[in-house]
């Protein structure tokens, strides 16, 4: 039989970390994602499974921990909330920079600086372009539910191993705070060292006689080389985008207009959906599962159907750029947004798609 | 007609007094002529090959003039960013608790911009070695002042030397940790003569079998020289720090553990 739960968002990614056999989770409280430190050290994983989880002292010490632990071949993660991954934005360049797989969970809340406690979607340029200093991307999942935030951990070590890259769940506080029925996974069996280092030849996990040195760095001081591995970097992104694009659609197929929104957002425009099709308002949804990589192809083809595109963002309007870049400005697409930690109502989105187009 | 002489008859092996350690890469070091860098590292190195734990020890590099350590120590290793070293060994440690893992900083990463990181590290008694080389001076970035510079010292960005009043006094990071509750071994060396380069291995052993124990933190202070960055000649730069550095920073064990 499944294994059913009523769980908090922040509790459910802990949960998952556990039951996916993470080696090492480093993290600093902030609120709205103290949860997740908060319910690691109740279950006492190092008992359950042997996984690591330590209080670092600092943001910016957790998410070096999380380099080395990521270096050395081990599944670690670190979480944190806005101004929090400020703090981690170094790390995570030097992460991206020396190729390394792991996963940094942001519970989102308002900001600009330390702004508010409450949800908000303003950290979508931070995730999705980057974050740090030169050019590299995170490969960015973007949960809808307690469901999603439990099942991303496991995709999230996938997707970071396979492409050797960081990836974030780009999360907020309303999906961290909120409480849903969860079902949850097998508990799997932590990799053995001799394992770690089939999967990661690469690892600095002590070198023996039958290989050179492994070296975890993201320092070439001949720009020759550098660009070489910038122009790498650059075709590992495009292979991302080739493969893995996830979405998913509601009431598209006779929609005259759609909401493009994730997260909370998407879940707010579901409802919004009923509201306006019971006033003869055919709208549809797409959200974006994936914002790194973005659904581009989906957006286009979207876009020969339907008349306009309103995204709905708790921001002042971030993602709306790759909507109008993806769409090529061929149709209108205008942005409704709350800001500071308001999470807008139903009503006020079905309000905000008649005044804008109808 | 002399190098024949010495090709044959001085090059054998019952004359060999010095071979370079195995652990060492055969890669030109990048540190200038006269620099205590290039000792220290063999020193470890020596210490690694003794304790015959090349496969079972994991380094961590600065950010600094030792910043390629990594591509002088035949080892596994990490480089850091600037400061973090103390929370790379910590992860590499507790996710691999039968490893030597230790970091080699120098005192501007050290002892300004890492802080945080040694102190907690040294705090939380992780069972880590830190092999610090202090030279009072930020050497890579063309000798800017460091938080180990002496009173009066001049620097590029103290250029009438350093003003406690306004820029603040030297920290003295090792006396500092020794404080905490969990370093097991703090001790500061250098290595301007044989004697106090044997002083310093044998320091540094035992900061690695420290490890083992599962004690504490092994703390091992290098005062060494800059001569580019205090523009002096190698000797001259070892007299002034005899003479300027080791009164402020002297020599010897700070805490020993209590056998």
């Amino acid at each position: 039989m499944k294994e059913l739960r009523l769980m908090k968002g922040n509790e459910a990614i802990s949960e998952a970390a556990i039951r996916a056999g993470v080696d090492g989770y480093f993290g600093y409280p902030i609120t709205p994602q103290s949860e997740v430190l908060e319910y690691l050290m109740a279950e006492k994983p190092e008992e359950r499974t042997g996984m690591v989880v330590l209080q670092a002292e600092s943001e910016v010490a957790a998410i070096n921990m999380v380099y080395a632990g990521a270096g050395a071949g081990k599944m670690v993660m670190t979480s944190s909330s806005s101004p929090g991954i400020s703090l981690k934005q170094e790390g995570i360049t030097y992460i991206a920079g020396a190729e390394l797989p792991c996963m940094i969970l942001n519970v989102v809340r308002g900001g600009p600086g330390l702004g508010t406690i409450q949800p908000a979607q303003s950290d979508y340029f931070q995730a999705v372009k980057g974050g740090g200093h030169g050019d590299y991307k995170l490969i960015v999942l973007a949960p809808a539910s307690v469901q999603e935030m439990y099942d991303f951990v496991e995709l999230s070590f996938d997707l970071a191993f396979k492409y050797r890259n960081p990836v974030m769940i780009l999360s907020d506080g309303a999906i961290g705070q909120m409480m849903e029925k969860v079902e949850i996974g097998e508990q799997k069996v932590r990799l053995t060292d001799a394992q770690v280092k089939e999967r990661c030849p690469w690892a600095t996990t002590g070198k023996d006689a039958n290989r050179e040195r492994n070296i975890i760095t993201s320092l070439d001081l001949d720009s020759n080389k550098q660009e070489l591995f910038n122009v790498k970097l650059q075709t590992k992104y495009k292979e991302v985008e080739a493969n893995e694009v996830r979405y998913e659609e509601m009431q598209t197929e006779d929609a005259e207009y759609i909401f493009v929104a994730y997260g909370t957002s998407a879940r707010i425009c579901q409802k919004s959906i009923e509201i306006a099709r019971a006033k003869g308002i055919k709208v549809g949804l797409l959200r974006p599962i994936t914002l790194f990589p973005f659904p581009n192809k989906r957006l286009l083809e979207l876009s020969k159907q339907v008349k306009g595109i309103l995204t709905v963002e708790m921001s002042a309007g971030q993602m709306i750029e790759d909507v109008k870049l993806a769409v090529e400005c061929s149709i209108p697409v205008q942005h409704f947004g709350r800001m500071g930690g308001i999470i807008p109502s139903p009503g006020e989105v079905v309000e905000a798609l008649e005044k804008t187009y109808l | 007609m002399a190098e024949n002489i010495i090709n044959n008859d001085i090059v054998k092996e019952e004359n060999l007094v010095y071979k370079k350690t195995a652990l060492l890469t055969d890669k030109a070091l990048s540190y200038c002529p006269g620099c205590g860098h290039g000792t220290a590292h063999r020193i470890v190195m020596e210490v690694v090959e003794e304790l015959e734990a090349q496969e079972s020890t994991i380094g961590v590099a600065p950010v600094g003039c030792s910043v390629l350590a990594y591509e002088f120590m035949d080892i596994d290793m990490q480089q850091a960013a600037h400061g973090r070293a103390p929370a790379l060994a910590t992860a590499i440690k507790r996710l691999y608790p039968e490893k030597f893992v230790f970091t080699y900083q120098g005192d501007g990463d050290l002892a300004a911009i890492g802080t945080a990181e040694t102190i907690h590290a040294c705090n939380r008694g992780e069972n880590i070695t830190i092999i610090f080389v202090n030279n009072g001076i930020y050497g890579m970035t063309g000798g800017q002042m460091a938080p180990t510079t002496l009173p009066g010292m001049k620097s590029s960005t103290s250029p009438y030397g350093r003003d406690v009043e306004s820029m603040g006094n030297p920290l003295k990071m090792t006396e500092l940790v020794a404080q905490l509750p969990g370093t097991y071994y703090v001790t500061r060396q250098a290595v301007h003569t044989p004697a106090a380069v044997r002083k310093a291995k044998k320091a540094i052993k035992k900061a690695f079998e420290n490890q083992k124990l599962k004690k504490g933190l092994s703390f091992v202070e290098i005062v060494s020289n800059c001569n580019s960055g205090w523009k002096m000649t190698p000797n001259k730069s070892n007299e002034w720090m005899v003479e300027n550095m080791f009164p402020f920073y002297p020599l010897g064990d700070i805490k020993v553990p209590e056998e």
